[in-house]
């Protein structure tokens, strides 16, 4: 695949030819909207050139995007493991297939250099790959045949909890943004995410990624815009299961946290975010976050 | 008593098309096989949890005699005699002759040839004479040596006769084969009561008592009762809790009462009263009357005994006080 | 023979095995200390409303105290201990609450009203048992599957602050303090302020287990001792049992602290039963599931959802078998409904059901005598109720059922998953693939097919949604006070 370069050039001679530039927009139920406010917002490298406009998602978009997400819960926690197993296993092969693009976006938008750029991009398929193999795996680590004392048989499985809402990193714009992203999938959940506000664009692409893998419409949803914004909105929507705070700044993350309260959603909270190092395996802890444990009972006779 | 049972001819039943329902093996396989099924842990809690009752005072005193006034008192051993048969029923009728008021047992249960023994000894007591009949206990003879068997109990004068049904022929779905029996058995007894045995060790599951149960009472049983005693385990308190429930259901269906007996394996006073109170809170008084309950069982009387003399001295007694026969 | 009536004559547990002293302190640091500037307060029988003991009301600086004195048994002794040994004095607890069985159970329905039958042999056991499973954990942590090669044996959280209900107080209290003390956290726990007399016998208890000082401290009180305690900075841990609304409370207090927080909440509880139930299990396992602790259970099965088709064989089995409920005397061993714990409950089941009534619901209840004292409710069934109605979505936690109608699986999916709660659910069918298909469906921490309310210390318990988060039970239980 070409690769062409996010940053946009200027043509120097009258009859070179002009780039076709791409416009970033929300990813919401499969569809790719502009943002229902009609907002726009300058999306500028580590230098503060500008370099596209992003959609700024307003609480509607949230809203919207929740709902679709709440959609296609049903169907993609009903998929078998190994299905989205190799779902996810699909969007680390076209990521795989773009990945000058990515390290194009996420050169510029993280300042770093081609070759630092080119082993996050590696990382970032390398993630969607690690999850991919947990899918069905995970009930297995997670869940439990319990010997009760009694003529009982009983078992524990995870389940996914319902829909997350994740405010992504704001630091590690593709492969953070992965790794808020696919744990929550993969055991079946559905996804409304936040992307990096300063640096939106690999999620952009990202969901072009998605759009164009067998993700179901609606399973992950990309929003662009203020964090500041958008989040308590999501932090209070009742019907958001849970949510990833680590995209959130540090003086957001109470106030967030006690929106979360009000239907007892399940809280991801990493302190300090910057913390996290995200190149690192990850351990269970986000995947966990999103499971529910369900305990079954039968009588055992005849 | 509250209702007076209807003649016992299968086919007069209300709220159920008999003839209908045993037209084939298939029908009354449908029949029985619609009927709600029993979760054995279910079950058994619920016995368990009734059999936590605490019973003391004035209501295990009457407990303890409404409990001997149920005794069908039996001896069915090769090693029977007249003597001891004799013996039997004057236990019966004088459970402890030491306390005349002492209530008197149900019915002496014994194989036909003692019959004319029984009928003699209790003449007049008001003690009913039951014969074990029809093969007892494998029940493996033909039809028409079993009916012999029957008419034979029936002329030497037995007011109640306890046949067992072919569970070979039950399990291997051959119900209708099952059901003409029982009614050629009702018919044979004439006047005298039918408990029909449904040997509940052999059908192992509460599935198949919950169906032997209806089978009985559809043909015609007076009585349903759990074993012969030769064959563990004889009666439970969820198997009998299972035809408990049944005698409730085909009561409601159809209007007619069926009693139940448990028998063998109840030895002991906290044992019969476990028996009561699931009686008790299963069917209701209706069913606490020797006419609709009978415990099967022998050295039960003398374990009940022992508790009422405890109950009226205040103080333990022991074996040698009571009579062993 | 006397009349041909079956009255089970009383049959009352002897309250002689109980020592009750007239007052209570706090039980910090190993011993039993007067309150700093807290005031006293009575717990009464339920039953007969009889004052029972004088009951210290912690202040801010008695927790204060208590936390401290967990921190200290944290840092010097219990951190330190190996774990073998910890598990060592959880098993001597397991033990001696068999011992003292009787006299928990006795104290326990004297204090909360339940009857003897249950606190005998559903609770005490129960408490022992989760204390057996847990001391086996305590050597074993490292298998529990929260750790990896790099990150070394799972570490504890440090002092969990624990405050738990009325509805099972002894049980609560072992669901909370064994797999703290097993994982090699310390506890301050405040029992409810009704029910705190067993949790201050097990204070004794744990002085007959040697267990070291201030690595249990029991404060009692009522909602500010609880909050004080939540809000504790000292605090690494909050454990909770209780209604939602207080869940929430918490989840915000605790907002943008370092404390581990884990919630067990309400629930509204569909029991399904199909056409081809095992009709009489089933309902008994209706009456358990609804009428099991006065229906003071947060897994309740507190809505009956029955097919149509068997509507009328299930309504007329199950109004016969609630004749047969025997309401009075929690210490007498025949009783199966014993009494409301507290006034305040009683008139918040009485507005419901008030509130159930005028909404259109059919009330209907066996004939059944209330003693003249004491806190007390019939079973109750309101039939004719739709999921718009109250009393079929807000908790009633008492002894009153909610009887809704369904007539395909599908329909009692949705009507059972219909509620911000997600605790518990019941299945009753006699075909497999259907226990199986609706197991997965129904969106509750705990399904029960073909059974309801049970419990088992190896079995993870806990809700979906709004019923809160977190698991207690098993492997699973161990999660929450380790630092994973």
């Amino acid at each position: 695949m070409p690769s062409k370069p996010a940053k946009p050039t200027k043509p120097t001679k009258p009859t070179d030819r002009i780039d076709v530039r791409k416009t970033y927009k929300l990813f919401v139920g499969g569809a790719f909207p502009r943002s229902e406010s009609g907002r726009s917002y300058e999306v500028a490298d580590r230098k503060g050139n500008f370099v596209a406009n992003a959609a700024m998602a307003s609480r509607k978009d949230a809203r919207d995007a929740v709902t679709a997400a709440r959609k296609s819960f049903a169907g993609w926690s009903a998929a078998t493991a190994y299905n989205r197993g190799q779902v996810l296993y699909r969007v680390a092969e076209l990521l795989e297939g773009r990945r000058s693009q990515f390290v194009d976006e996420v050169a510029l938008g993280e300042g770093v250099s081609r070759s630092r750029a080119d082993g996050i991009v590696d990382a970032a398929v390398d993630r969607w790959v690690w999850y991919a193999g947990w899918s069905d795996k995970v009930s297995q680590v997670a869940g439990s045949a319990n010997q009760v004392a009694g003529p009982y048989f009983d078992f524990s499985v995870p389940e996914p909890t319902g829909v997350v809402a994740a405010l992504a990193p704001q630091d590690s714009s593709l492969l953070g943004l992965v790794s808020v992203v696919a744990p929550a999938i993969v055991t079946g959940n559905t996804v409304v995410v936040l992307a990096s506000e300063e640096r939106p664009l690999p999620a952009v692409t990202l969901s072009e990624v998605l759009a164009t893998s067998d993700v179901p419409g609606g399973v992950v949803n990309v929003l662009t815009g203020r964090t500041a914004e958008v989040a308590p909105w999501l932090a209070s929507h009742m019907d958001v299961n849970a949510i990833d705070l680590v995209g959130a700044a540090d003086g957001d993350v109470v106030d967030l946290q006690v929106a979360a309260a009000d239907n007892l959603k399940r809280v991801v909270r990493v302190e300090p975010a910057s913390a996290t190092d995200w190149a690192a395996t990850p351990d269970l802890t986000r995947l966990r976050a999103y499971l529910e444990t369900k305990t079954v009972w039968h009588p055992i006779g005849v | 008593m509250t209702t007076t049972a209807p003649p016992p001819v299968a086919s007069s039943l209300t709220g159920l098309d008999v003839p209908g329902i045993t037209a084939s093996d298939a029908s009354l396989r449908r029949f029985l096989h619609g009927l709600p099924g029993v979760d054995q842990v279910g079950a058994e809690a619920r016995a368990a949890s009734l059999s936590t009752r605490s019973i003391k005072a004035s209501a295990k005193a009457w407990a303890i005699d409404l409990a001997i006034s149920m005794i069908d008192l039996t001896t069915l051993e090769g090693q029977d005699t007249p003597g001891k048969v004799r013996a039997l029923c004057a236990k019966a009728m004088r459970p402890d002759p030491a306390v005349p008021e002492t209530p008197r047992v149900a019915a002496i249960c014994v194989y036909p040839d003692m019959v004319p023994v029984a009928v003699d000894a209790l003449h007049g007591s008001g003690v009913k004479v039951a014969s074990v009949a029809t093969a007892f206990p494998s029940g493996r003879a033909s039809i028409e040596v079993k009916l012999a068997d029957v008419r034979d109990a029936v002329a030497a004068g037995a007011d109640e006769i306890d046949m067992v049904i072919d569970r070979g022929a039950f399990l291997s779905g051959r119900y209708l084969e099952v059901f003409d029996e029982i009614v050629a058995t009702k018919a044979a007894c004439g006047d005298a009561h039918l408990k029909v045995i449904l040997e509940t060790g052999e059908l192992v599951t509460y599935d198949n008592v919950r169906r032997a149960s209806w089978l009985g009472m559809l043909a015609g049983g007076d009585f349903i009762k759990t074993s012969t005693g030769k064959i563990a385990p004889a009666a439970t308190l969820p198997v009998t809790l299972v035809m408990l429930e049944a005698v409730r259901d085909f009561r409601a269906t159809t209007g007619r009462q069926v009693g139940v007996k448990p028998a063998g394996g109840i030895r002991t006073t906290k044992d019969a009263i476990k028996y009561l109170v699931l009686v008790n809170e299963t069917v209701g008084d209706d069913w606490l009357d020797p006419d609709w309950f009978r415990l099967g069982a022998s050295s039960l009387l003398n374990d009940l005994l022992m508790q009422r003399t405890k109950m009226t001295t205040g103080r333990y007694s022991g074996p040698d006080y009571f009579t062993l026969d | 023979m006397p009349a041909k009536k079956f009255e089970y004559a009383p049959a009352p547990e002897s309250r002689a095995i109980l020592d009750l002293q007239s007052s209570y302190g706090l039980f910090i640091d190993g011993r039993f200390v007067d309150t700093d500037g807290g005031r006293m307060f009575k717990t009464v029988s339920p039953a007969s409303e009889e004052v029972l003991a004088e009951i210290t009301e912690a202040s801010a600086a008695d927790v204060d105290k208590a936390v401290a004195a967990a921190r200290r048994a944290y840092d010097k002794v219990w951190a330190k201990m190996p774990a073998r040994e910890r598990g060592k004095y959880l098993f001597r607890i397991a033990r001696i609450v068999q011992e003292r069985a009787r006299e928990l159970a006795v104290l326990e329905s004297l204090d909360n009203g339940k009857p003897i039958r249950e606190s005998r042999d559903v609770d005490i056991p129960l408490v022992a048992a989760w204390f057996f499973h847990y001391a086996g954990w305590a050597d074993k942590l490292e298998y529990a599957g929260f750790s990896t090669a790099s990150s070394g044996p799972p570490k504890p959280l440090g002092v969990a602050g624990q405050v738990i209900p009325w509805n099972f107080p002894l049980l609560m209290l072992a669901w909370k303090i064994a797999p703290a003390l097993a994982c090699g956290n310390t506890v301050v726990l405040k029992p409810a302020e009704t029910t705190p007399l067993t949790a201050l016998l097990f204070a004794e208890i744990c002085q007959q287990a040697d267990l070291p000082p201030g690595v249990v401290n029991i404060v009692t009180g009522a909602g500010d001792t609880g909050r004080a305690l939540v809000e504790h900075p000292g605090v690494d841990k909050v454990a909770f049992t209780g209604s939602t609304e207080v869940g929430k409370m918490i989840a915000r207090s605790t907002a943008g602290t370092s404390k581990k927080v884990t919630l067990e909440l309400g629930g509204k509880a569909a029991n399904i039963v199909f056409e081809d139930a095992p009709v009489d299990q089933a309902v008994e396992g209706i009456v358990n599931g609804i009428f099991f602790n006065q229906g003071h259970v947060c897994c309740a099965g507190s809505r009956l959802l029955v097919q149509e088709s068997a509507y009328d064989e299930v309504m007329g089995s199950l109004k016969r078998r609630l004749g047969t409920l025997r309401l009075g005397d929690p210490l007498d061993k025949n009783t199966d409904i014993g009494a409301i714990n507290s006034a305040e409950q009683l008139a918040r089941i009485r507005e419901l059901s008030a509130v159930g009534e005028s909404e259109g619901a059919e009330r209907w209840s066996p004939p059944c005598e209330i003693p003249d004292k004491g806190f007390w409710f019939p079973p109750t069934v309101f039939t004719g109720v739709s999921q718009a109605h109250r009393i079929a979505r807000e908790e009633i936690f008492g002894p009153v059922l909610s009887v809704l109608t369904f007539r395909t699986p599908q329909e009692a999916v949705e009507k059972a998953n219909n509620t911000p709660y997600g605790l518990s659910a019941g299945v009753w069918t006699d075909k497999g693939s259907r226990i199986l298909w609706m197991a997965n469906q129904l969106r509750a921490g705990v399904v029960w097919a073909n059974t309801f309310n049970r419990f088992d210390p190896a079995s993870p318990f806990g809700g979906y949604k709004e019923s809160g988060y977190g698991r207690e039970g098993g492997r699973h239980g161990l999660e929450a006070y380790l630092a994973v």
